[in-house]
């Protein structure tokens, strides 16, 4: 850890900025000069394109970055989750392959967990990897896979060992995804749209250099994965880059990268509700004079309020180096609670309204998008009911259910 | 605008969203404090006595906490800090079922001399207050239940040396004790905001009439107050005294709403540890997802709670413009989650939760009692879309 003043390292990441930040510089290279000096991941370790600074001190860089308005590594999709991941986990020659073009942006992720037969348990995984010479064979089957069709590398959860119990069969992977044995299809939903695939593994090759951790640890690597990804959804907007001109060549570049990095995901807002647009739509459809409504909508508010506020104090906490208080493993529920709760007032104040759906619907098809769209939340990224016994288990320390997947994989009773 | 002009700002004062370690240590100090002089055989023994607490504690809680005049400036006798820390206060003396008359004297009370009273008033009443060698408390609301000081029937005079005032006031909390109390009423012949005031008088004095009321919640003591031609001062003057009245209430409700959510925890962590103790089917009831998930989802809602307890309190210790929206969005949310808290931890203890000897229901009645006290939630929540403009 450094012992920087926060002082030291305003001055510091400043006089780097005015010495290397160039809009008109190509997004890659100056990615790549991030990476190289560590100031894109400077909470990174020294060794691997960091600064090894705290937490509260990144906050800090990412404020001065601000300010000039200088752009940042690539952190969209997996990569980030892929690339906490290895620095945890992953070989030195794994960390040098990969972590520097994660944050160039060059390379994109995805992530092979959830199977048709093991949503939920994920440890009960039956894509199978099978040592032959100088590879590991995959065959079998992942789902719910987002960016699976233009991903360059998969993180992949595959069972090695049929005879040891579930979790202890298992080992992670490094997969490359454009390669004949991988074939991806998309996924449509109730809600129209196609954002995820499904993924068909046969006879695919990992090379052993790409085994993450130790053969049979592969849960425990994956669980490091899972922590991150459950981290980063607070349901927090990033802080909004402030100042500084958004014109020159890196802009458009980066513009472009989110553009097509998002636009799968362009119903994701209205998964969470919006609850930006209620009151506004109570004030158009005239819904705010009725009481019965104005008091659902004071409690919506409330729901909402209290959770973004949860979430900032989970990471108030997080940024003071605090040990985690249960806030911390909250918000993934509470943003459910909030989704459900907008989908619900939403219907109120549109009434008959919300039988119609498309262009010649409230807000151009928002309002209906929100309703079809909301079941999505309390299932993505571990399910409420999921949620409830992690955080009764490991926050309240209540005593665990009996299991009946124990001993050896192959007996334990499966889809 | 260059760097040079913004190092000369002063660094903006903002919300925060975890305590300070000096915070921390005074929670602690308070815990320990609590820990030590009000387990629950002394709630319940002082539940039972007519004045509802006991004189020694208060004493020491004032003595050696300074608990009473936390919030109260230096000026005054007070500690100086502000409404974060009077929250902190009320947090564990709700968590704690603490008997005695802090909300009346230090929350309600001294508040609105700070909030209405003149330098002169604020000099010669508080000291006392923060001392804890004078009880008090406000008369606001009337036999009809109406929170909103709008609604306000009794009547001040003016007479030779002062005001001669007329009404009923009900639900005033700690009435049947407090020394100095402090009443809403109006000037003659106004109506809804115009010519509110509040005014001090002895609760001894000539022409007053205390009467306890039996309160479903016996661990704070509420009281009916008849004013017959009884002798008053003004506190502060007529200039919007709509303003200091619900300020101080709007204060309250943080306070309230903090004080609940400490109730809450102390709810929770009772339900947790019965859940992990009691065994059927051959396991703890604690490993049944149907518990599980309960207890689960009462983690979330009393920490969503606690989290716009913590918010109201800041902004208004901030006087954030949206401070008072904040309040009514804090009593409401708190006034719910502490009553379902409530209702759960029966629920979850099973038939020994609804017996007298078991403590849960200690807590829910102060839910119960507390969920109307200062507006019930559906009060709060339209008064939180009005101030939200909606």
């Amino acid at each position: 850890m450094s012992t920087m003043s926060e002082a030291e390292v305003r001055a510091e990441v400043r006089e780097w900025l005015a010495a290397n930040w160039n809009p008109d510089l190509p997004l890659v290279e100056w990615r790549g000069k991030l990476a190289d000096s560590g100031w894109g991941m400077p909470q990174w370790p020294k060794e691997w394109y960091g600064r090894g600074l705290p937490h509260a001190l990144a906050r800090v860089v990412e404020e001065e970055f601000a300010k000039v308005g200088a752009v940042g590594v690539a952190k969209s999709g997996v990569r980030l989750l892929a690339a906490a991941t290895l620095l945890e986990h992953g070989s030195d020659p794994q960390k040098k392959k990969f972590l520097r073009r994660i944050l160039t942006g060059e390379d994109t992720w995805c992530q092979f967990f959830s199977e048709p037969g093991s949503g939920s348990d994920l440890a009960g995984a039956t894509t199978r990897a099978d040592l032959k010479g100088d590879f590991w064979i995959i065959n079998g089957q992942k789902v719910w896979t987002t960016s699976a069709h233009h991903a360059d590398h998969g993180l992949l959860l595959a069972r090695t060992d049929w005879d040891a119990p579930k979790h202890e069969g298992l080992s992670y992977f490094v997969i490359d995804v454009k390669q004949p044995g991988v074939d991806v299809q998309q996924l449509k939903q109730m809600n129209g749209h196609a954002s995820f695939n499904q993924v068909f593994f046969t006879d695919a090759k990992v090379p052993q250099e790409n085994l993450v951790g130790r053969v049979g640890e592969g849960w425990k690597v994956a669980v490091t994965t899972l922590a991150h990804e459950r981290r980063g959804a607070d349901g927090l907007q990033p802080t909004p880059l402030k100042r500084g001109a958004r014109v020159g060549r890196i802009h458009a570049e980066e513009r472009a990268e989110t553009e097509k990095a998002n636009q799968p995901y362009k119903w994701y807002p209205q998964r969470a509700g919006r609850v930006d647009l209620i009151v506004d739509r109570a004030k158009e459809t005239g819904a705010n004079k009725d009481p019965f409504v104005r008091q659902e909508i004071a409690r919506l508010m409330i729901l909402a309020k209290s959770a973004e506020w949860t979430a900032r104090r989970a990471r108030a906490a997080q940024q003071q180096g605090r040990p985690q208080g249960p806030e911390g493993s909250l918000g993934k529920l509470a943003a459910s609670h909030v989704a459900r709760a907008c989908a619900r007032v939403h219907t109120l104040i549109t009434g008959a309204e919300a039988m119609l759906t498309g262009r010649e619907s409230p807000r151009q098809g928002i309002i209906a998008e929100i309703l079809v769209s909301v079941p999505a939340v309390s299932i993505a990224g571990g399910t409420d009911e999921i949620q409830r016994n992690i955080i009764a288990e490991r926050v309240l320390e209540l005593p665990k259910e009996p299991r009946f997947d124990t001993g050896p994989f192959r007996n334990v009773r499966r889809n | 605008m260059s760097t040079s002009d913004e190092s000369r700002v002063e660094p903006r004062r903002r919300i925060q969203f975890a305590f300070t370690d000096e915070q921390e240590q005074f929670r602690s100090a308070i815990l320990r404090f609590l820990n030590d002089r009000s387990p629950t055989t002394e709630v319940r023994r002082l539940m039972g006595t007519a004045e509802g607490y006991d004189p020694v504690v208060w004493r020491q809680l004032s003595a050696d906490l300074a608990l009473p005049g936390i919030h109260i400036p230096e000026q005054y006798g007070g500690a100086g800090f502000g409404m974060v820390e009077l929250c902190i206060v009320t947090e564990e003396l709700g968590r704690a079922l603490l008997c005695a008359p802090y909300f009346s004297t230090a929350v309600l009370a001294a508040n609105a001399i700070l909030n209405a009273g003149s330098e002169a008033q604020k000099s010669a009443l508080l000291p006392d207050l923060a001392k804890g060698a004078r009880l008090a408390t406000l008369a606001v609301t009337e036999p009809d239940g109406n929170w909103d000081p709008m609604g306000i029937k009794a009547v001040a005079t003016p007479d030779a040396d002062g005001y001669c005032l007329e009404g009923v006031k009900s639900y005033v909390v700690d009435g049947h004790v407090a020394d100095l109390l402090i009443v809403a009423a109006r000037a003659p012949d106004t109506v809804g905001r115009e010519g509110l005031a509040l005014f001090t008088l002895g609760a001894n004095a000539g022409g007053v009439e205390r009467r306890p009321l039996e309160s479903m919640d016996p661990t704070r003591k509420i009281a009916r107050i008849d004013f017959r031609a009884a002798h008053a001062n003004l506190l502060g003057n007529f200039d919007d005294g709509a303003k200091p009245i619900l300020r101080t209430l709007d204060q309250a409700a943080i306070a309230l709403a903090n004080e609940m959510v400490g109730g809450a925890q102390a709810l929770l962590d009772s339900a947790v540890n019965y859940a992990k103790l009691r065994v059927q089917f051959g396991r703890p009831i604690g490993s049944f997802q149907a518990i599980k998930h309960k207890l689960a989802d009462m983690l979330l809602e009393v920490e969503l709670a606690k989290s716009a307890a913590y918010y109201a309190a800041q902004a208004a210790a901030l006087d954030d413009p949206e401070w008072p929206a904040l309040a009514s969005l804090a009593k409401a949310a708190a006034s719910e989650t502490y009553l379902h808290t409530a209702a759960e931890c029966i629920q979850i203890h099973g038939g020994i939760g609804f017996t007298w000897d078991n403590d849960t229901h200690l807590w829910f009645k102060r839910a119960k009692s507390s969920e109307v006290f200062l507006g019930q939630p559906s009060y709060h929540r339209e008064v939180l879309m009005q101030r939200w403009g909606v």
